[in-house]
């Protein structure tokens, strides 16, 4: 019963951290670049606006541009309760798998280049290229990055991953630290950041995410934008819960382990959110030819920790 | 243990008056201020260390810890200092005479005479070092010494030469660095840590009991590494232009001297690597860069323009021979190629020393413009057909011998062998013979007897002279003292 | 999992770390970018060095740490940045392969080197031999960056780099005498006076650092 009641706990909490989560990467930015910055609340209060706004649709589009946003935000937010945030042996872990949380994104993903291109404008169509073409490149890499921790751990559930790594079963691996450089510039690339993506411009040359997003409007809006949230939640908490395990609650744990559970991962996204910004900002973002060079690479790393752990295992 | 043993030899051993006095004539020539008096010092410098090379001879010292000597590296040593004894009296000839190089700013002269002796001095360790990585250091120490050297005189074609020289010949370096540390860590379990696996005293004896393995990418790696140095083809590309844009004095030692200590570093893991009974056999290896070499060298010679160039090429051509019967093995043909070893650097650097004086005579090096010498200066014009015909290996000279003895131990020991290594040698001939053809014979181009600088001295004819003399006696009638001291070499070798 | 197995784990990031410098070095379009990988990889190196120094208990390998910092992660790329600027050297690389399949020509060489080095090194202690392939990595990816670069500057740092993977494999090797470090260091040093004053005598020459026009003087022709 407590399971249950822990997993639902879960669920929600990743929907309600994920505003928090964002707000925090803007104040960061904000403060880094020497501006004060909107307080990290202010996304529930454009969300809440959103909603209550009546959403527009377009003559030209058909049922697709009205069921994508549900369709992105499930599929997200599917994705981001299979992965374990502060406890582990929750019910729905047996049905998590990297692989399917790498197949909810592309469902997202495809669903949102669908409506962008069903709203028939040029910019939709132009956001819909440039991300099927960031796909293209990310998936593989990331499938490559989740290969390399799979042989290492011998599982592709992330919940034994992390048992894996808490055991003590792998030192300070070298094919873990290219697979966590790989899933990092994956990550960058998936969750619409500099220097792929600028999640703050709606200029035709930097627009990729936002360029999809740019007829919807009330309640549409805010659910793609959540989904946006949720799936950086779900990328900050899937590196941090991988690669640095320490403090995650166990399977049938009391209450002190569930706090220390809860407050680890608190931290642990907080501070990765505080390093994306920070990122963020040091770096401009490369031009749209470059995508592949930047994504070939992390298809290399991960390919090269693969790689890395044949030698391990010669040796 | 090798680390109970001093690091230096005794201070009153002939082997440390051989290191010590260039390197000491290197610092003091570096600040001398006359140019003529540097040169003339030079020579000194060099006659006092083939002095104490000879002393070697008589008198060699026990091992230390960086250095040693054995009947191998002796051999070459002597050879060095004799053959930098008269290439340093050649260079102060050639510079006395004018012209060209006599052109150079003071400052550029003191450096040149400098480095020559720097080089000597980083060669004679390379030669004498019993730490595999104190030669690794002087080989390219000598490859370092003489990279400015070849650009001296600025022009694009040299600076070019000089960047492609420093390149590709660093490169090979590293890459024979890397195989010496291979070497080190395959000899590291038998010997335990430090200079000991390193020291070519303790490696040799107990070679068998090293991995073969680690033995075979250590060998790949020191093949294409100093394989570079000795100008194996595929490797060569920097050799032509780098022995023919320096000065001739330095395209001599290049020639005759670098090429073999190059050899001898690469020679001493080959006899590692044939100590071990379990490792690749080398032999096919050398035997197959050896061939390339002397026909891609043998063909390119046809087409050269440039004189010098078309020498440099031949050196190529005779390190591949040279390898070639090192592949070969046995005692014949190592025999054979320690001689030409010998013959190669004497032969090369008098044919160097004529056409140094041949080019500052005509103010050229295009082999197109310079004709009928043999008209013009009898001397220097017969003196360079003799030259030649000697470097392409014409009886009874001490060339043609041991090219003579290369094709026995090929007929004996893989007959299949002998028909390339003839036909290459057979090329090579036949390219030179139509170069010198036009360079000696037919209406001169040049005013007689003093077209350009003063006429031709006795003194700068001498050392050509020396060497084709020295040539030979050893086709002719070689001491039975060196050719029993060769044989004994030759079964070190394996 | 005992100590010995964290120091090898270190031991290994931090080589990897050497190599992923090598890798990014292939993947810069511009020179400062180049050099300062360069220094990163360099860092790396002397880090590596002062863990093997560790490990080893070899307290010679400091100095080696100390003059991989200073050498190379200072005194080189501060001499290189002069030269740019001073010669007005045109600051993106020029490339002889697009950047894409040098990534891919450099993981193929680290995949050949591993193979290359793991089966013949069965016996050495297991610290040895991935430091090893790695070292002898990282002087293949300085070996391709030589080749696949058109401007002089990048084929000198793709020498350095060579020299970075060839000081890894000496810190790895256990045991390796002072005498040998120390000249590679100094050969360095004296090698990198040449480059500049070559930088130097090759500009004045023909007012660029392209090595393609250089070509056109070969002697060679005739």
């Amino acid at each position: 019963m407590s399971a249950l009641l822990l997993q639902l706990g879960q669920i929600l909490l990743v929907l309600a951290l994920a505003p928090l989560l964002t707000g925090w990467v803007r104040l960061v930015k904000a403060r880094v670049q020497g501006r004060i910055g909107p307080s990290p609340f202010q996304p529930y209060r454009d969300l809440r606006r959103l909603m209550l706004k009546e959403p527009l649709v377009g003559d030209s589009t058909s049922w697709l541009f009205r069921a994508a946003p549900y369709v992105t935000f499930s599929a997200v937010w599917l994705a981001a309760c299979l992965v374990p945030t502060f406890a582990v042996g929750l019910p729905l872990a047996p049905a998590a798998d990297l692989i399917a949380l790498v197949a909810l994104l592309a469902v997202a993903r495809v669903w949102t280049a669908l409506a962008g291109l069903d709203s028939g404008t040029a910019f939709g169509g132009l956001g819909a290229s440039r991300e099927m073409l960031i796909a293209s490149l990310a998936e593989p890499a990331m499938l490559m990055a989740t290969f390399s921790l799979s042989l290492v751990s011998g599982t592709t559930q992330p919940e034994r991953i992390i048992a894996f790594v808490l055991s003590g079963g792998v030192g300070i691996e070298v094919s873990l630290g290219l697979a966590l450089a790989a899933l990092v510039m994956v990550a960058v690339a998936e969750c619409g950041r500099i220097p792929i993506d600028n999640p703050a411009t709606h200029l035709e040359l930097t627009m990729v995410h936002e360029a999809m997003l740019l007829e919807y409007s009330g309640r549409h809006l805010a659910l793609m934008e959540l989904a946006g949230m949720v799936r950086l939640t779900l990328f900050l908490a899937l590196i941090g819960g991988v690669f640095a395990p320490w403090g995650i609650a166990p399977a049938e744990a009391g209450p002190l382990s569930l706090l220390i559970g809860f407050g680890a991962f608190l931290a642990k996204s907080f501070a990765l959110a505080s390093a994306l910004a920070v990122f963020e900002t040091a770096i401009a973002k490369m031009r749209v030819f470059r995508y592949a060079d930047f994504l070939g690479g992390a298809l290399l790393l991960g390919l090269l920790a693969t790689i890395f752990l044949y030698v391990s295992e010669a040796v | 243990m090798i680390d109970r043993l001093p690091a230096l030899p005794a201070a009153d051993s002939p082997l440390a008056w051989v290191l010590a006095l260039p390197l000491a004539s290197a610092a003091v020539l570096a600040l001398w201020r006359d140019g003529r008096g540097a040169a003339w010092a030079n020579v000194l410098s060099t006659i006092a260390t083939f002095v104490a090379a000879l002393a070697l001879l008589v008198a060699p010292p026990p091992p230390s810890r960086l250095f040693f000597v054995d009947s191998f590296n002796l051999y070459l040593v002597v050879l060095t200092a004799f053959v930098g004894m008269t290439t340093a009296w050649f260079s102060a000839a050639y510079l006395a005479r004018g012209g060209e190089p006599a052109k150079l700013a003071p400052h550029h002269l003191r450096f040149y005479h400098a480095m020559f002796q720097a080089f000597l001095f980083t060669m004679l360790v390379a030669l004498t070092a019993n730490n595999t990585g104190v030669m690794w250091v002087a080989v390219e120490a000598a490859t370092l010494t003489t990279v400015l050297m070849v650009s001296l005189y600025r022009t694009p074609e040299a600076i070019e030469a000089a960047w492609k020289y420093f390149i590709l010949c660093s490169v090979g370096i590293g890459l024979a660095l890397f195989g010496t540390i291979l070497v080190y860590l395959a000899a590291q379990p038998v010997l335990g840590d430090g200079a000991n696996a390193m020291a070519w005293t303790e490696l040799m004896p107990r070679a068998a009991a090293f991995q073969p393995d680690l033995l075979n990418l250590a060998f790949v790696f020191v093949l294409v590494g100093y394989g570079t140095k000795v100008g194996l083809a595929p490797l060569h590309a920097w050799l032509p232009d780098a022995h023919a844009e320096g000065p001739t004095p330095i395209s001599a030692v290049l020639s005759g001297l670098l090429l073999n200590v190059a050899l001898y570093a690469l020679l001493r893991f080959k006899m590692l690597i044939s100590a071990n009974g379990a490792t690749l056999a080398p032999g096919p290896l050398l035997v197959l860069m050896g061939l390339s070499s002397l026909f891609v060298s043998g063909f390119m010679l046809y087409r050269r323009g440039d004189v010098k160039r078309l020498f440099a090429y031949s050196s190529i051509e005779h390190m591949g021979v040279i390898v070639f019967a090192f592949g070969i093995g046995g005692p014949l043909a190592n025999f054979a190629a320690l001689l030409h070893m010998a013959m190669h650097a004497l032969t090369k650097s008098a044919v160097f020393f004529a056409v140094g004086l041949i080019t500052q005579t005509a103010g050229t090096k295009r082999i197109a413009d310079i004709r009928g010498l043999t008209v013009s200066h009898p001397a220097l014009g017969w003196g360079l057909v003799v030259a030649v015909l000697t470097i392409a290996g014409m009886p009874p000279m001490g060339v043609f011998v041991s090219e003579f003895l290369m094709l026995g131990a090929a007929f004996a020991r893989h007959p299949l062998l002998a028909v390339p290594l003839a036909l290459g040698l057979l090329l090579a001939f036949g390219a030179l013979l139509l170069r010198l053809q036009s360079l000696a014979f037919g209406p001169p181009s040049l005013a007689p007897g003093g077209n350009g600088p003063r006429g031709v001295t006795l003194l700068a004819l001498l050392p050509m002279g020396l060497h084709l003399v020295l040539v030979l006696v050893a086709g002719v009638a070689l001491p039975a003292v060196l050719a029993a001291w060769l044989r004994g070499i030759a079964e070190m070798l394996g | 999992m005992g100590a010995g197995q964290i120091a090898y784990d270190i031991a290994h990031l931090i080589g990897a770390t050497v190599l992923m410098a090598g890798l990014q070095m292939l993947y810069q379009r511009r020179l400062f970018a180049v050099i300062n990988t360069f220094v990163f990889q360099a860092l790396a190196l002397a880090a590596a060095a002062a863990w093997q120094a560790h490990v080893q208990d070899a307290p010679h390998l400091y100095v080696t740490a100390g003059v991989a910092l200073v050498f190379k992660a200072m005194i080189v790329p501060f001499a290189l940045h002069w030269l740019v600027e001073k010669l007005a050297i045109q600051r993106t690389v020029e490339t002889a392969l697009p950047i894409g399949w040098t990534m891919i020509s450099g993981v193929g060489l680290v995949a050949l080197s591993i193979l290359l080095v793991l089966p013949v090194t069965a016996n050495a202690a297991a610290l040895t031999r991935e430091s090893l392939a790695l070292a002898m990595s990282v002087v293949l990816l300085g070996l391709l960056m030589m080749i696949t670069r058109r401007n002089a500057v990048t084929q000198v740092i793709g020498f350095m780099a060579l020299e970075n993977g060839l000081i890894l494999a000496a810190v790895s090797a256990r045991g390796m005498p002072l005498v040998v470090e120390i000249s590679v260091a100094f050969s360095v040093l004296v090698a990198m006076t040449l480059f500049g004053i070559f930088f130097f005598r090759i500009r004045e020459r023909f007012d660029t650092l392209d090595l393609a026009d250089l070509e056109t003087y070969r002697g060679d022709r005739t």
